[in-house]
């Protein structure tokens, strides 16, 4: 059962760094939010609040698990358990890199390719918000039920531009498979210029991002679509009445979402785990000068320290980085660091615009968030569609 | 395995179609229901129908059943009340039913008596790329017809839903 044995560990693997990457998540959104707002952030449970996320699980494990009286008790329990479950699950069919040779073995940066890849996280997506509407419903609660009312009709209007935007880089690529949409976008322009779906000729797929990218906000729950737990009108919308660990689900399935989100943008439109230049160019060494970058700017501040722990902390963070760039450089390591690099990279930079929106925009009004889903991105996804199925059509 | 896994989920599926019936609230037969296009989209990938069940998902179990709780919960409709039922109904109920699987399962068995054991795994036709060119070529007229059929469909609805002009 080598098979079954090398799954198990890719699953372990892969949840474990999903886990830790959403725990972290939070970390970093409250950091750059502050930043932006002109606030520290989280700063007080270790260097730079970095033991924040484990503080805040052991709070989350330790708080009373609260069940309301008047609640649907068996949709009450099963709801979380739902959101969580769905949003965790359409990670196993995202690829993280190319073919990894290791200890004899071989094998692919990925759980597994299923040939309907795009359908599968399409599928999970949409009953992912059963979750959030049996939560609303179960809860026997008016702001509650409003939350999950919002969230069922906002998901099924922006569905429809996602799944048209998906579709056209679809036609582009001719495959359903992840893996697949990732090779075909493999090569440059001109030399430099990368085949990723967004620059693909006969028809880049610019218009196909953007309108996927806003119907990821809206799918996700963020800022500015994040009417179904808008706290100023519905006290915290479906979750009102959850707490402890079940909360903590409703937490982290957004969090999971938006990662999910992120990396499916990466794979479509942004050739997944392919780098932005050829190496020839020498983008095997941008890890590397990334990192020794950055452990410059922390050793600087290290030696011109703003605070006192500041000399003791920032020196440390420095040597983290150095190691880093390091091990970017060695031969060996390079091949299999290289993709999963360009991966976080790209995912990584999707993750920090829904932050950075989120710092900026000011919420829709209801009848705003549909006008513009029906009025403007359906009718802009059903053009693109048609022009790059024409195109496709004329040209090949 | 494939064995295995059609026993659950075939369980799964009827147990759910079941309590679609049964539960007195409209929210949770709704959900029984998902639960049987769920099991449904699972028997389709068993039988090497990936695509099929793909869409089951999304468009069923996805789509319209949210569009059923979003209107249960919308209405914010009730448990039912149940009446005392009828003496007829409690006396030939049962039977009834059973005269009519009977009977369900005597056509089938004379309308199709070719139709041999289902293998798993043995059907190659399901994918995307087979299902398209069938749509597109084998069966081109039925489905531009079911096409105009629901754009009709869209027009009485929003013909219907459309606000009165004075």
């Amino acid at each position: 059962m080598n098979f079954f044995l090398l799954s198990l560990i890719k699953a372990v693997v892969v949840a474990f760094v999903l886990l830790t990457t959403l725990a972290y998540l939070q970390w970093v959104e409250r950091k750059v939010i502050a930043h932006i707002q002109v606030r520290l952030g989280p700063s007080r449970v270790g260097p730079h609040g970095l033991l924040q996320p484990l503080a805040d699980v052991i709070k989350l494990i330790t708080k009373e698990d609260l069940i309301p009286p008047h609640v649907n008790k068996f949709l009450f329990l099963a709801a979380p358990f739902f959101a969580i479950t769905m949003a965790l699950l359409s990670i196993s069919v995202i690829p993280f890199g190319p073919d990894f040779h290791a200890f004899g073995g071989d094998t692919w940066m990925q759980l597994t390719d299923l040939n309907i890849g795009v359908l599968f996280v399409l599928a999970v997506s949409s009953m992912g918000v059963y979750g959030i509407a049996i939560a609303g419903w179960a809860s026997n609660n008016k702001y509650s039920l409003l939350g999950g009312l919002r969230s069922s009709a906002q998901m099924i209007s922006y569905e429809l531009p996602l799944s048209l935007a998906v579709a056209a880089p679809l036609l582009l690529s001719n495959t359903l498979s992840l893996r697949g949409l990732v090779d075909h976008q493999t090569g440059y322009y001109l030399g430099f210029i990368p085949r990723w779906n967004v620059f693909q000729t006969p028809m880049p797929q610019i218009f196909s991002f953007i309108i996927f990218l806003i119907a990821a906000f809206a799918e996700t729950n963020r800022i500015p679509f994040d009417l179904p737990e808008a706290e100023n009108e519905l006290v915290a919308g479906y979750h009102t009445e959850y707490s402890s660990m079940k909360f903590a689900a409703f937490f982290m399935a957004e969090y999971s979402n938006m990662v999910t989100v992120c990396a499916m943008t990466t794979t479509l439109f942004l050739g997944g785990w392919l780098p932005l230049w050829p190496a020839a160019a020498g983008s095997s060494f941008v890890p590397a000068v990334v990192f020794l970058g950055a452990g410059l700017i922390a050793l600087y501040h290290g030696l011109n320290p703003a605070r006192r722990r500041d000399r003791l902390t920032l020196p440390v963070v420095a040597v983290v980085f150095f190691g880093l760039a390091l091990l970017f450089l060695i031969p060996a390591v390079q091949s299999v660091l290289l993709p999963l690099f360009w991966f976080a990279a790209k995912t990584g930079g999707l993750l920090f615009l829904f932050i950075w929106i989120r710092g900026t925009l000011p919420r829709f009004r209801y009848d705003q968030l549909m006008a513009f889903a029906w009025k403007v991105m359906f009718p802009i996804a059903v053009v693109n569609l048609l022009v790059t199925g024409l195109l496709v059509a004329v040209l090949s | 395995m494939d064995v295995i896994l059609f026993l659950i989920f075939a369980v799964v599926a009827v147990v759910c179609g079941i309590n679609v019936v049964v539960q007195s609230h409209p929210i949770s037969s709704a959900i029984s229901l998902i639960g049987v296009m769920a099991s449904l989209a699972v028997l389709y990938l068993l039988l090497g129908a990936e695509f099929l069940a793909a869409a089951q998902v999304i468009v069923y179990a996805g789509a319209i059943m949210v569009l059923f709780v979003f209107v249960i919960m919308l209405l914010n409709a009730g448990a039912e009340t149940r009446r005392g039922r009828s003496f007829m109904a409690q006396l030939l109920g049962v039977p009834l039913l059973i005269a009519f699987l009977g009977l369900m399962a005597f056509f089938v068995q004379r309308l199709f008596p070719g139709a041999g054991d289902v293998h798993f795994g043995a059907f190659r036709g399901g994918t995307a790329l087979a299902v398209g060119r069938a749509l597109f070529t084998q069966f081109l007229l039925p489905f531009e017809v079911v096409s105009v059929l629901i754009l009709i469909a869209i027009l009485g609805a929003v013909v219907l839903a459309r606000k009165e002009l004075e």
